[in-house]
């Protein structure tokens, strides 16, 4: 994407400004960012990037109607408005509880990715385990074609073949 | 196991060995989990927090890791300790200065420790001197399987290992590469690196000091993303593309410096040396900035053969050729024990006694005298 201003640079900052519930976005590149008086920080502690996150997010009452902002965990108490506050949940159970909530955000967190690819428990079902380990091996196989690396993908491919056939 | 049976010493991981040593600090390796059962710590009670403590520090220090293990209460440790466990990297700030029943299990040499009760009920870390991630890799999964062998961790499919802030989840996994980057920052490409590491998705923050601020040139590159991509593909990303183009670029600057700037190189060497020499009060942060100097100085001769006036009058400190033993001389590791020994926690946990700043900075400026001044 290119900087809205200079029309040259690739835009490397990207700018959401929500004023009076209108929001608009601006995609700058570095320099002309600095020139706009946009401070560049060197880093973006994760609890600012949440909060971040969660004032771009249109309000509870835009994505459920004003009766799912009172949706409670049965299991922890917890609310949307406490995470508001805390950028923590309240239980391991809030995932599922507030998941239509939580989804968009988690992608945006994780740059667009939503499922777990890596290490599973041994004590998880065999079914499950595969199906990750078909995950893992599938996510190998995109990054070798993305290399060009053929032969490795080939191997990949065969692995995941056969996994699927057991 | 007493804080002063270690404070007087660096740890192993800062000792100044491992693969590509003068460039980068350390590889750390940390895992985030949660005991399946409990709410997060958010929503839990005293008496539930007492009750996951027990459990885990009871599966911690049952564990075989070849090194003696110790618990160590944070909830009831006086400040200068919880300082002191912040300052050589065993416990988070977060985790010193949070609230409720918390501790960390440490293993004596200091390459393993768990905190329990921090923001998630569990977070183990392995630290290793040098470029060694796919070594701690290795470890941590092997110490992941053997807790989880003794409790239940929260878990489900879709999200992988569950935590209580939903930017750590899947995996858990935090990789961080300690670097030491002073003559990117002398010969102004520093935020260059920066914004590279933004473009990757990871996070620079300092080493020592407070907050983000990254002084003496120290720099903690780490991790965003443990959603979606593999702990094997996160550690190798940083071991095969990002740690080895970063020391490629601090090379080439180290050499850029040779060639073209040895005026700017010398003249921060031999400045450094002045104060650091006869300077009678020196901050933390003083003293950080000033042996980052000496550090690169000391490495640009061993690894690139630099012998500028400044190096070679730094290099005539050290009692015998090369590196000599970890009681006297100029090394590596004796900048790196004045690095750390020199913190205002170490300053007063070795003095015995808590110290006002400027007592500290006098301290601190006459140890440092004291190890530089060893040829008179």
């Amino acid at each position: 994407m290119q900087c809205e201003i200079c029309k040259k640079n690739e835009a490397t900052i990207h700018l959401t400004e929500i004023t009076e519930g209108v929001r608009s976005e601006m995609h700058l590149c570095e320099h002309c960012a600095v020139e706009q008086g946009v401070a560049v920080k060197s880093h973006v502690p994760i609890n600012e990037l949440l909060s971040n996150l969660l004032s771009v997010q249109p309000t509870d009452e835009e994505i459920f109607g004003s009766s799912d902002k009172q949706l409670v965990c049965p299991h922890c108490g917890f609310t949307l408005d406490r995470f508001r506050e805390e950028a923590v949940l309240g239980c391991p159970y809030d995932y599922e509880v507030f998941e239509k909530k939580l989804s968009p955000l988690i992608k945006r967190a994780h740059d667009g990715k939503t499922k777990h690819c890596g290490k599973v428990p041994s004590k998880i079902p065999q079914d499950a385990k595969k199906q990750i380990e078909r995950l893992n091996l599938q996510q190998q196989l995109d990054i070798a074609v993305q290399n060009e690396d053929y032969e490795t993908a080939a191997k990949l491919r065969d692995k995941i073949a056969e996994s699927k056939t057991k | 196991m007493k804080l002063t049976d270690i404070s007087n010493n660096i740890n192993e991981w800062f000792d100044g060995s491992g693969p590509l040593a003068d460039i980068v600090i350390s590889s750390r390796i940390r895992l985030a989990r949660n005991l399946a059962g409990h709410k997060f710590l958010s929503r839990c009670s005293k008496t539930e927090k007492s009750l996951i403590l027990e459990k885990l520090k009871e599966a911690l220090l049952s564990l075989n890791l070849g090194d003696k293990t110790f618990y160590i209460s944070i909830d009831n440790a006086p400040s200068l300790s919880k300082n002191f466990l912040v300052e050589r990297h065993l416990i988070s700030r977060h985790h010193a200065f949070g609230k409720g029943p918390r501790g960390v299990v440490v293993s004596q040499r200091e390459f393993f420790t768990a905190m329990i009760n921090e923001e998630d009920h569990l977070r183990i870390q392995v630290l290793k001197g040098g470029m060694q991630l796919s070594e701690c890799a290795r470890q941590i999964n092997h110490i992941d399987d053997m807790i989880e062998a003794r409790v239940e961790y929260a878990f489900n499919l879709r999200y992988g290992y569950l935590t209580a802030c939903p930017t750590n989840l899947g995996t858990g996994i935090r990789v961080s590469v300690m670097l030491h980057l002073p003559a990117l920052k002398m010969t102004s490409q520093i935020e260059k690196f920066l914004n590279a590491t933004r473009a990757m998705n990871l996070a620079v923050r300092g080493l020592f000091g407070e907050g983000t601020e990254a002084a003496g040139d120290f720099y903690q590159l780490s991790n965003q993303i443990t959603l979606g991509v593999s702990e094997a593909d996160i550690v190798a990303q940083f071991e095969k593309a990002v740690i080895p183009e970063i020391v490629e670029y601090e090379n080439a600057a180290r050499k850029q410096l040779l060639s073209k700037n040895i005026d700017i190189l010398d003249d921060k060497i031999s400045r450094a040396m002045a104060l650091l020499k006869n300077a009678h009060l020196i901050s933390s942060q003083e003293a950080l900035f000033l042996l980052s100097h000496l550090r690169l100085g000391l490495n640009m001769h061993d690894h690139l053969g630099a012998s500028t006036p400044a190096i070679k009058h730094l290099c005539s400190l050290r009692k015998t050729s090369g590196d000599v033993d970890k009681t006297g001389g100029l090394s590596i590791t004796t900048i790196n024990r004045l690095f750390m020994l020199t913190l205002p926690a170490h300053l007063q946990l070795n003095h015995g006694k808590s110290l006002d700043s400027t007592h500290r900075d006098a301290l601190r400026a006459k140890i440092i005298r004291s190890a530089l001044n060893q040829d008179k």
